[in-house]
């Protein structure tokens, strides 16, 4: 099952090394991983999505990752009301009329066209993982010449339902 | 002025280089000795222990890994963490055996570094080696010094973080241009905080309550005692609980010593070579009680058949073990001691395990240790229980890995607790005998027997020198069968006695070899000699290096055989 997972960091030398150590010695697949400052300096925050077979080796994680003196803080997020986007950069074959068409096929994902040359161009787009793949399969007959997406980033939504039964629902699944 | 009052100006001046603030923060945290070997990229460290000899001693190994064993038999000994030193490159790389052994072991060490120039790091200079990289997955943490104004605090830290919670090594690392440079320490803080690491020491309380009411109802408990209990010092609270309610107890290797073995409630260790009964008792169990264990897979055998039936109760201060490979129904994150405090002021029904308590019993008498002796060659086995009675059970233990270590374990009744000092997680050849070292310098009045084969032995056998400048008067135990016994053992079980490279065709005159490092050489051939000069080589005031020919087709038995469950013993007692 995949998972959602922040991670609050000290901002110390060597840990993002021994987080992505430590999933690869037990064997946890990183789907991906990104990281960046937090509001709080010195703090930064990994949002790691990762393969896992059951809930033992999920709790696994947590622990493990806890387990580094320089984590703060790890949640579990995938089964709470989230916001979660990626930003992708998509560099598609196509020059002149073509242009217009790859504009309306990307209006509707409010994907935007940041560089243009004779021959290319190249678009980004945010959202959720889902659309992002949608979109990169409607752009593939065109041609990708070059594709690079940051993975994902989450945090929790400002409100959670009050319910403790809350239907596991996921923006990845 | 004159060379006495300017040679007192010297040395009563403040700190000037990072080395010398270095060795006075090792000392403020009150390390009186170093394990360690010099280098190119410690030199300035090496001035400053010169500088600092009146007040803190140095012990020079002939290898890093002879240092770096020698830390952890001291840090098992004495609880308190091992400091060792090396240079950088080489040295340091030689350390890893070293600090991967405590770490599976969760021995308590600080460990020193050096390391190229900041300005040069990177570039692949001349003994640089990426030490903070390859010994990220084997440290509980570690640091590379950036700024000689942070070794005050980042040394406290380090001392904090190895020996709270679960204990582990951490190693600094240390550019030359820091320990080089010249500080002013006067205005230099030592506090730290670090919220990601705030260890859980006390139990929860309604766990306790559900483990209490867990043992009210249980037909058929039992005690698993593992070394969690060993660094908690802990042996007392267990043994009060356990006898309060009558409870069997198994230990795990490492946790030999934490209940005594005469105890009539001791069913011996449990796992690949434990005794029938410890393992029969954890695969019947119904309620399997876990202190301070973390179910390695040489204890649990086939995870499918280890305690089938038993609600599973763990504490252990490691969060991460609980129910990592076994599923846990009554998880207690806490330190031993805490734990036992705590379960002992609880009210439990008169446990009702009369019948359980017989089986065992019965089990003990019908299916005991045993190996076939004759009275002129010498059974290793024998060897052991010679070894026990010429030292009332009260030595120190040290072992190297392999047969010996097994034969060790089961045949040395330990007593007491923190005379044990063997490597368990890692299973290190070449630990036994360095280990020896720091155990003696540990407990200078105990007898410390390095009981170790003539395989592993020549691992680290040049600490011999070491033995005889120091004067230490360990008692060197080869147990010597001529081949890579427990290769040799599971070629002939499972490999149709193909013996590939596991006979030795060459060996040393060990007693020779030990004579030449000024160290005191017996060869022993039988049983009756061995006795005849046993009596003498305890009492002997010095080293002793003792060659012991044992028989070479000897096993260790009784055995659970790779993949097998726990009730799936072989060479058990017919
Ligand atoms: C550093 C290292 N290399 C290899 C092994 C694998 N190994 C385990 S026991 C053993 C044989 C040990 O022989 P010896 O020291 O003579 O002890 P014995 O088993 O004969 O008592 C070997 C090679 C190991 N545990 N450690």
């Amino acid at each position: 099952m995949r998972r959602i997972i922040t991670a609050t960091v000290q901002n110390r030398s060597g840990v993002l090394n021994r987080v992505t150590g430590l999933l690869q010695r037990r064997q946890f697949n990183i789907e991906s991983i990104s990281v960046g400052p937090t509001e709080t300096e010195g703090i930064s925050k990994m949002t790691l999505v990762v393969d896992v077979e059951d809930s033992q080796k999920l709790e696994q994680v947590t622990k493990q990752l806890n387990k580094q003196i320089d984590v703060l803080k790890v949640s579990d997020i995938t089964d709470k009301a989230i916001v979660a986007r990626e930003l992708a950069l998509i560099k598609v074959a196509g020059g002149g009329q073509l242009r217009s068409e790859i504009k309306g096929i990307i209006e509707p994902f409010r994907a935007s066209i940041i560089d243009v040359s004779k021959d290319s161009l190249a678009i980004q787009v945010t959202g959720k993982p889902e659309k992002i793949e949608a979109l990169i399969e409607l752009l593939r007959p065109y041609g990708i010449k070059e594709l690079s997406r940051t993975g994902l980033t989450a945090f929790l939504r400002g409100q959670q339902p009050q319910v403790t039964e809350m239907n596991s629902y996921s923006l990845l699944k | 002025m004159n060379v006495e009052a300017a040679l007192a100006i010297q040395t009563s001046t403040a700190p000037k280089t990072g080395a010398d603030l270095l060795i006075k923060s090792l000392i403020e945290e009150g390390v009186e000795l170093l394990f360690g070997y010099p280098g190119g990229a410690v030199l300035p460290i090496y001035d400053a222990i010169y500088r600092a000899r009146d007040e803190i001693k140095h012990i020079l190994f002939r290898h890093e890994q002879g240092s770096i064993h020698a830390a952890e038999g001291y840090a098992r000994i004495t609880g308190k963490p091992g400091v060792v030193i090396a240079t950088s490159g080489p040295g340091a790389t030689n350390l890893v055996t070293g600090i991967a052994d405590a770490m599976m072991d969760s021995l308590p060490l600080v460990i020193f570094t050096g390391q190229v120039a900041t300005s040069v790091i990177g570039t692949d200079a001349f003994q640089e080696s990426d030490i903070m990289a390859i010994t990220t997955p084997i440290t509980k943490h570690n640091y590379q010094v950036r700024s000689a104004g942070d070794l005050p605090r980042i040394v406290k830290e380090a001392f904090h973080i190895a020996s709270t919670g679960r204990p582990g090594p951490v190693v600094i690392d240390i550019p030359k241009d820091i320990s080089a440079g010249e500080i002013d320490d006067s205005d230099l803080k030592s506090d730290f905080f670090l919220p990601g690491y705030q260890p859980t020491t006390k139990p929860n309380p309604l766990q306790i309550k559900k483990l209490a009411e867990a043992l009210s109802k249980s037909r058929k408990p039992v005690l698993l005692a593992g070394a969690g209990v060993l660094h908690a010092k802990a042996s007392e609270e267990l043994r009060n609980f356990a006898e309060k309610h009558s409870l069997p107890v198994v230990t795990t290797l490492l946790g030999l010593g934490s209940f005594p073995a005469e105890s009539p409630l001791s069913l011996g260790m449990g796992g690949m070579h434990g005794t029938y009964t410890a393992n029969m008792a954890l695969y019947e169990c119904d309620l399997l009680i876990n202190i301070g264990a973390r179910f390695d897979d040489r204890l649990t055998g086939n995870l499918k058949h280890f305690a089938p039936n038993a609600k599973v109760a763990h504490i252990d201060i490691d969060p991460a073990e609980i129910g990592k490979v076994v599923i846990t129904h009554i998880p207690i994150v806490s330190d031993a001691k805490e734990a036992l405090c705590e379960l002992s002021s609880q009210s439990v029904e008169p446990l009702v395990h009369h019948e359980w308590m017989e089986k065992l019993e019965q089990n003990k008498l019908q299916f005991p240790l045993w190996y076939k002796n004759n009275d002129s060659d010498m059974c290793p086995q024998w060897l052991m229980r010679a070894i026990h009675q010429a030292t009332n059970g009260d030595a120190v233990i040290t072992t190297d890995v392999g047969q010996h270590q097994m034969w060790a374990a089961q045949y040395y009744q330990f007593s007491e607790p923190h005379r044990w000092v063997t490597s368990g997680g890692l299973g290190t050849m070449g630990f036994g005998f360095p280990a020896a070292i720091g155990a003696q310098i540990a407990s200078p009045e105990s007898k410390v027997i390095a009981i170790v084969g003539d395989a592993g032995f020549q691992m680290t056998l040049q600490e011999l020198s070491v033995v005889h400048e120091l004067k230490l008067p360990i008692k060197i135990i080869i147990v010597n069968n001529g081949a890579l016994g427990m290769v040799r053992q599971w070629q002939e079980t499972f490999y149709e006695n193909r013996y590939s490279h596991s006979v030795l065709q060459s060996q040393p005159d060990f007693s020779m070899l030990a004579e030449s490092y000024q160290v005191r050489g017996i060869k022993v051939t039988s049983q009756e000699e061995l006795l005849s000069v046993l009596p003498d080589v305890m009492a002997y005031d010095g080293p002793v290096l003792m060659d012991c020919r044992v028989l070479q087709q000897e096993n260790v038995y009784p055995m659970i055989a790779p993949g097998k469950g726990l009730h799936e013993m072989i060479g058990v007692k017919e």
